[in-house]
């Protein structure tokens, strides 16, 4: 049964396999500040915004190759309209939440409605999108900056900041124990959803990986998770922030592969006549994937106010950059078609460690654009070389 | 005997499974018109492929010597330089372009920095004189019709000092007008000494303007008919397009013909972007339950487009027309609608159209009706993995596993994995666009007993295709198509391919 060759493992995980090797780079160039408890936990802060948004632009990105240029200003664009509720109108912080939502969503129907039914190119009409909701949230914040430091439980909320942690219901001192339960909650499921997943398999005769490497993933995978939770739980705990992102992930995991609408999103960028020609309504399938950006955009904007305890015209700009990059240098494909929830968050923790890691060896920001520009542009001419057979010049 | 320009010798160009050109060989004299006969699929076009460079030397095996010299050409840019010029059945104009531009495309006048655009223009307008076409060279090419567009192409040819002209189809998309004016020019070229290729469907004009013409059939050359020596009428020429035995290729059917299951009546459509040209012209046809039913026609019959617009108007503009299923009136206005009313077609261009190549076999097999392997738009794998394992035996697709994408098999696998895909979708009605195109003859035959079984299941199969022998060894009934129109029905007892020539031919030359 061993069907599965190493050499295909590799070719599998490579971008895991980058993932650590440029950690391991960086706890060394760091002396091991790189895994400090606290950096751990700020790569999640930090990162949850492009975590957020990848997943939705993975969507688009599937559809083939379709990008959204308008999520920055989306993000700041809803993180204002939160703010000024809240704040200037004292309107109750689930309301603002709703309403925030609802702006979001309806922003990417509109943009939606010209992509999908109209065929305007995604390009031009979120490139449109970007420069009105800039200027819009300009307009609604006045050019100001709105605090939000007193609205305290949305902050908790969305936070990954300050005080922004699940608090610690046992009460384990320097080790949050609320954070280690549910660690070892996490490796639980998923190790039994593994084995459950394997035994169906082999009963049923399916072909099943080795079982080598399997045991190699879920050891693997279950030694990262309980790790990670350790590493959190020395610092505060789980950051509340975390939770959304755990639950976007999840649940846009299990949408993509499977659920028949996320089938259609692979079917319309492997083939798109095919696909309408199999009585699959393609319009509506670039429908809900712009539509489904807003409401993540929605989702990303009231992250990032709580971070900042603030909103300003100027959050979320290059927001979609992190994104675009994170999804591409996850494995999806620039055509379309191909690409994975969980690929996407590795190209988003690899691009979230390099920023991280260049900050504290000290590299100068400019530097740092350098850098993630390069990365980004390798990992897709990888794919694509890579893609051709391994030839570098395309064929005239 | 006058001097050879080109002889092509023991041309044999392989495809992957397929031998497209086997051992053909072709000799042009200079100053004469050559016409290309054959059926679709014989080679006509890959040979001149082989000849422009658009399939590099080493590719193929066999020699070109052109001007008493061995050519070797690598790309169509050798080719031209040597002054073989090939005009394509699509006409390669960009139509934002003006004619000059178009005409000098790749070939600017002046230098590498700087186009010279009043010797653009005025060398454009002379040889718009040389091909008589009336029309300021400024003109963009969207607001002139394909008969001039198809004129403008041959001043392109000769812009490029063209000593060898070959046309693929010239007249294929011009009316009866057009037509007689683009022979009359090759006549003339002819008289000023210019040698020309002609492939053409219509053997009328074969026989009006060709000196000589070689015959292919199945990628080898059959004969050369010269007119002042040989009978070079319509009825000869068929005679060795068509000629082959009939053997044991097709299996043996019992029918079990039942009611009628779909009909269509006065079915009318338009072209999507040439709004006033008709591609199917008042068609009525049935096929009844258990039925293979032929459609024959020649390419840009309205073959395709007749089918696909019946499958929820998936082609065309202004249709018109009522399509009944088991005697009760339907309407399919999506593919949605279609596949409900369990319609299924089977694209001809299963790459472009058909498979998702990036995706797995599994994937493929389920997509038009993933439903049926889920629940509550929830996938159930194992189920789909199932039924993916379950049609690869039924139709013995050759593959490793269900896991492999589609686009590492060969031809014949993959037009079984299309099939299964709509075998998948439970149909009554299956037509099947050029089912056996491009692939191998083993995997044909067994292409033709899944359709055998499908019709001795009940279902009613409607067979588009290009091959008559396919069409002859078949189908219980054939219907004949040329440009839109139904014109012949014939049962598959008294078909013969000549008659179903002679009813192309027949309605080609009543003309427009």
């Amino acid at each position: 049964m061993n069907s599965i060759k190493i050499s295909d493992f590799v070719k599998k995980y490579t971008m895991i396999i980058v993932l650590i090797v440029i950690t391991a780079l960086f706890a060394w160039r760091t002396d091991g500040a790189i895994l400090l408890p606290m950096n751990v936990s700020n790569l999640i802060s930090q990162n949850a915004y492009v975590f957020i948004l990848a997943t939705g632009m993975l969507l688009c990105i599937l559809t083939g190759g379709n990008i959204d240029l308008s999520i920055g200003s989306v993000v700041c664009f809803v993180g204002a309209i939160g703010a000024v509720l809240m704040v200037n109108m004292h309107v109750n912080m689930w309301v603002a939440i709703l309403v925030m939502f609802v702006v979001g969503t309806l922003i990417g129907a509109f943009q939606g409605f010209w992509i999908a039914y109209v065929r305007i190119p995604p390009f031009i009409v979120t490139l449109a999108g970007m420069l009105a909701f800039r200027g819009l949230s300009n307009v609604v914040l006045n050019g100001m900056t709105i605090s939000i430091k007193e609205c305290e439980s949305f902050v908790n909320l969305f936070g990954g900041g300050a005080n922004c942690y699940i608090p610690d219901f046992f009460g384990g001192g320097t080790l949050n124990i609320t954070c280690i339960l549910a660690g070892v909650a996490a490796t639980v499921i998923f190790v039994a959803l593994q084995c459950k997943n394997r035994v169906t398999r082999a009963k049923k005769g399916y072909e099943n990986t080795g079982m080598a490497v399997w045991l190699c993933k879920v050891v693997l995978l279950s030694a990262v998770i309980l790790a990670f939770t350790y590493k959190l739980a020395q610092h505060k705990g789980i950051p509340s922030v975390l939770i959304w992102v755990a639950v976007v992930i999840l649940v846009y995991g299990y949408i993509t592969s499977n659920t028949t609408l996320g089938r259609h999103f692979y079917a319309v960028g492997g083939n798109e006549k095919a696909t309408r020609l199999s009585g699959i309504n393609t319009n509506r399938v670039y429908f809900i994937a712009y539509t489904n950006m807003g409401f993540l955009a929605a989702l990303a904007g009231m992250v990032t106010i709580a971070r900042m305890t603030s909103a300003q015209p100027t959050y979320g700009q290059n927001y979609e950059m992190d994104a675009i990059g994170s999804c591409f240098i996850g494995g999806a494909s620039a055509y379309g078609g191909i690409g994975t929830v969980p690929g996407v968050i590795v190209g988003a923790v690899l691009m979230g460690v390099i920023n991280l890691g260049m900050s504290l060896m000290g590299v100068d920001q400019n530097w740092q654009k350098v850098v993630k520009g390069l990365v980004l542009l390798a990992a897709v001419i990888f794919d694509i070389v890579s893609k051709r057979g391994g030839k570098l010049i395309a064929k005239n | 005997m006058a001097k050879i320009l080109l002889e092509m010798k023991n041309i044999t160009k392989t495809f992957p499974g397929v031998k497209a050109l086997d051992n053909v060989n072709l000799k042009v004299e200079e100053g004469e018109i050559h016409a290309l006969v054959g059926e679709n699929g014989a080679g006509k076009s890959t040979l001149m492929n082989v000849l422009s460079g658009i399939y590099p030397y080493g590719t193929y095996t066999g020699d070109i010597v052109y001007d008493g010299e061995v050519c070797r050409f690598n790309t169509i840019k050798d080719s031209e330089s040597r002054g073989i010029v090939i005009i394509h059945q699509e006409l390669a104009l960009i139509p934002y372009m003006t004619i000059a531009e178009n005409m000098f495309l790749g070939n600017e006048r002046g230098s590498k920095y700087k186009i010279d655009w009043n010797e653009t223009n005025s060398r454009a307008g002379e040889l718009l004189k040389t091909v008589g076409l009336k029309e300021p060279p400024q003109t963009l090419i969207k607001d002139i019709g394909v008969g001039k567009q198809q004129l403008v192409e041959i001043a392109k040819a000769l812009a490029k000092n063209a000593k060898l002209l070959i046309l693929d189809e010239p007249t294929a998309s011009l009316n009866e007008e057009d037509s007689r004016a683009l022979l009359e020019l090759l006549l003339r070229f002819k008289k000023e000494g210019m040698t020309s290729i002609i492939i053409s469907h219509k053997l009328n004009e074969v026989s009006y303007v060709a000196d000589t013409i070689t015959v292919i059939r199945d990628g080898a050359t059959i004969e050369t008919l010269d007119k002042e020596k040989d009978d070079i009428s319509e009825s000869r020429i068929i005679k060795g397009m068509v000629g082959r035995e009939l053997s044991d290729r097709f299996p043996r059917r019992e029918p079990h013909i039942g009611d009628v299951m779909l009909e269509v009546r006065d079915w009318n459509v338009y072209h999507p972007l040439y709004s006033e040209r008709k591609v199917v012209d008042n068609v009525s046809i049935n096929v009844r339950k258990g039925e293979v039913l032929g459609i024959s026609g020649l390419m840009g019959a309205g073959r395709t487009e007749l089918a696909m617009s019946l499958f929820g108007r998936s082609y065309g503009e202004k249709i018109s027309g009522k399509i009944l299923i088991k005697g009760e009136e339907v309407q399919l206005h999506s593919v949605q609608d279609a596949i409900r009313h369990k319609l299924a077609y089977v694209t001809e261009d299963r790459k472009g159209n058909g498979l998702i190549l990036s995706n797995p076999i599994k994937i493929n097999t389920t997509l038009a009706n993933l439903d049926a392997v889920s629940s509550h738009s929830v996938i159930d794998k194992d189920r789909e993995y199932e039924v993916a394992v379950e049609y690869k035996e039924k139709l013995k697709t050759k593959c490793p596993t269900v896991e492999q994408n589609v686009g590492n098999l060969s031809g014949g696998n993959q037009q079984k994995v299309l099939l299964a895909k709509w075998m998948f979708a439970d149909p009554d009605v299956l037509i099947l666009d050029e089912p056996t195109r491009g692939i191998d003859v083993g995997a044909k035959y067994e292409i033709y007993c899944i359709i055998n079984q499908l019709a001795a299941e009940g279902k009613s199969v409607i067979m588009i295709s290009s091959e008559m022998p396919e069409i002859l060894g078949m189908c219980d009934r054939i219907y004949v198509m040329n440009e839109g129109r139904i014109v012949g029905e014939l049962s598959g007892s008294e078909a013969t391919q000549e008659l179903i020539m002679s009813h192309i031919l027949k309605a080609g030359s009543k003309g427009e």
